[in-house]
């Protein structure tokens, strides 16, 4: 990956876009092409976030939604990394389980909101159960096909030099394929984070999911596009922080090609 | 030392129908420079990997003693680990912490890379990885080297290099070496004795002997006659003009 060069003036660049965006948006409401109960303007969303702000139900709503997304998350990588170690190591579980592994990574996460529903009620345990179903499956497959595509030549240095057991897991296996984690990890974070809304929604009565829908109930899309653009900030701000475990210097090997 | 360090003793190896290795024999001696070279396919890599315990043999037995290492073509040093970190692998069997620093620094010294400690290999050129790659091979209590085409993934000059390199090193440390190479070049250059392997099922062809004291030159008239024998012996010539002596003569040195 070759290293960008971005100047104070390129930078500058996306912030022109954001005005125009804003501008557009601006003109289009005093146009008034929408109904203004369906359309709102800048002033009136940047109103409604600083009320919902002051109310502290923004921040409620986030802490709610991160928990839900961390538990989740968590949860996925704590239990999928060690299956996809188990399933990369052995052809014959390999064999046996990731035919049904794939079925669900196919399987929308969605598709599983009526038995969250059923199961779990309403709250916070649908929504984890969903951002679970959401990352462990991919989580499984990133790591067991990075397992599977460690080069024979490492398995031998490794022999050679006799690292065993514990040793050989921590010091060859898992620096190994560390890189295409990190990627999976990255790729299931964002997709967590989109399932939350869309759990929220349905099953919540709070996190941000609900809140836009909350406030669409309530007529307000004032309160509807703030938001939106919290939950779009923060799924921004989620990927960056996790861009930070690919400049680790033990796992750049894997990026620099 | 004993005086053998590796017996190959009516070996053979077969893959399913496949026969690659027939009823071979071989001894190579403490401090001995062995290059086995071969056509394509011959078996030469099988041969390594049963002089290295990570294969067995059909039938026939492998004897070694003292610890032997394998230099890998590439990709051998683990490009999670820094340059440093890979060469302390081979020193992870000494107790003392200080000890392995010491002798770590010495075998960067000894490479030419000793501000390289904390470089990862994909921060290094092809020739400066396969150094740590010998000094990770040569580091430590090792006895004998197995090399497998080892400079075969650098260009044609830095391949130079690393011979002398090699021959250098050796120098400094001795070892016994067995380096397969399909590179008539490398092995006249370097070894003391180059055993030529026949089409598969591999038998041994014949034995060069190079009595010429390392590092060699590539002009030396004795490097190029043996490459002139091995052109032959591999035939690659059609004979005229070549100086084949009897001694070199097709079975010479064959186990039976």
């Amino acid at each position: 990956m070759k290293q960008e060069i971005l100047t104070p003036k390129l930078k500058m660049l996306s912030l022109l876009v954001v005005l125009v965006v804003v501008a557009l948006w601006a003109v289009l409401f005093s146009k008034g092409f929408f109904p203004a109960s369906s359309f709102p303007s800048p002033v009136q969303v940047v109103k409604g976030f600083g009320e919902e702000a002051r109310s502290g139900r923004l921040f409620d709503d986030t802490v709610a939604s991160l928990f839900r997304v961390s538990t989740g998350f968590g949860l996925a990588v704590f239990l999928g990394i060690p299956l996809g170690l188990w399933l990369g190591l052995k052809l014959s579980a390999r064999a046996a389980f990731l035919p049904a592994v794939n079925f669900f990574r196919s399987l929308s996460p969605l598709a599983w909101i009526p038995f969250a529903i059923l199961w779990f009620g309403i709250g916070d345990t649908p929504a984890i159960f969903l951002i679970f179903m959401t990352s462990f499956f991919p989580l499984v497959l990133a790591t067991a096909s990075a397992v599977a595509s460690i080069p024979t030549v490492h398995f031998r240095v490794a022999q050679d030099y006799g690292f065993h057991g514990l040793e050989f897991l921590t010091q060859v296996t898992l620096p190994a394929i560390m890189p295409q984690v990190i990627t999976g990890l990255r790729v299931t974070a964002g997709l967590s984070w989109v399932v939350v809304v869309a759990a929220e929604m349905i099953a919540g009565r709070d996190g941000l999911g609900f809140l836009i829908w909350d406030a669409r109930n309530q007529l307000r899309p004032d309160l509807l596009v703030a938001g939106m653009i919290v939950i779009g900030v923060i799924g921004v701000v989620l990927d960056r922080l996790l861009v930070q475990l690919t400049l680790i210097p033990s796992v750049r090997w894997g990026y620099d090609k | 030392m004993t005086s053998s360090l590796l017996k190959v003793d009516r070996v053979s190896r077969s893959f399913g129908s496949l026969e690659v290795l027939r009823d071979l024999s071989l001894e190579i001696s403490a401090g001995e420079f062995v290059a086995i070279v071969g056509p394509s396919g011959s078996g030469k890599t099988t041969l390594l990997n049963l002089l290295s315990g990570y294969d067995t043999p059909t039938s026939g037995t492998i004897t070694q003693s003292g610890v032997v290492r394998m230099v890998y073509q590439h990709d051998g040093l683990f490009p999670w680990k820094t340059a440093g970190e890979n060469i302390s692998m081979a020193l992870r069997y000494l107790p003392d912490k200080a000890e392995r620093g010491r002798q770590l620094a010495e075998m960067l010294t000894l490479i030419g890379l000793e501000g390289f400690a904390d470089t990862y290999p994909h921060q290094l050129s092809g020739g400066m990885r396969q150094r740590v790659e010998l000094a990770r091979a040569l580091a430590g209590k090792a006895d004998t080297l197995l090399m497998d085409e080892p400079f075969s993934a650098l260009d044609y000059l830095t391949r130079l290099r690393m011979r002398r390199e090699l021959a250098r090193l050796l120098r400094e440390r001795p070892r016994t070496v067995v380096l397969v190479t399909h590179d008539i070049e490398e092995a006249a250059q370097l070894a003391d004795r180059i055993i030529v392997l026949s089409e598969r099922p591999a038998q041994i062809r014949c034995e060069l002997t190079v009595n010429v004291p390392r590092p060699r030159q590539l002009t030396h008239p004795e490097v190029i006659e043996t490459m002139q024998r091995l052109l032959v012996e591999l035939g690659m010539t059609g004979g005229e003009g070549a100086p084949v002596t009897e001694e070199v003569s097709e079975g010479l040195g064959v186990g039976d």
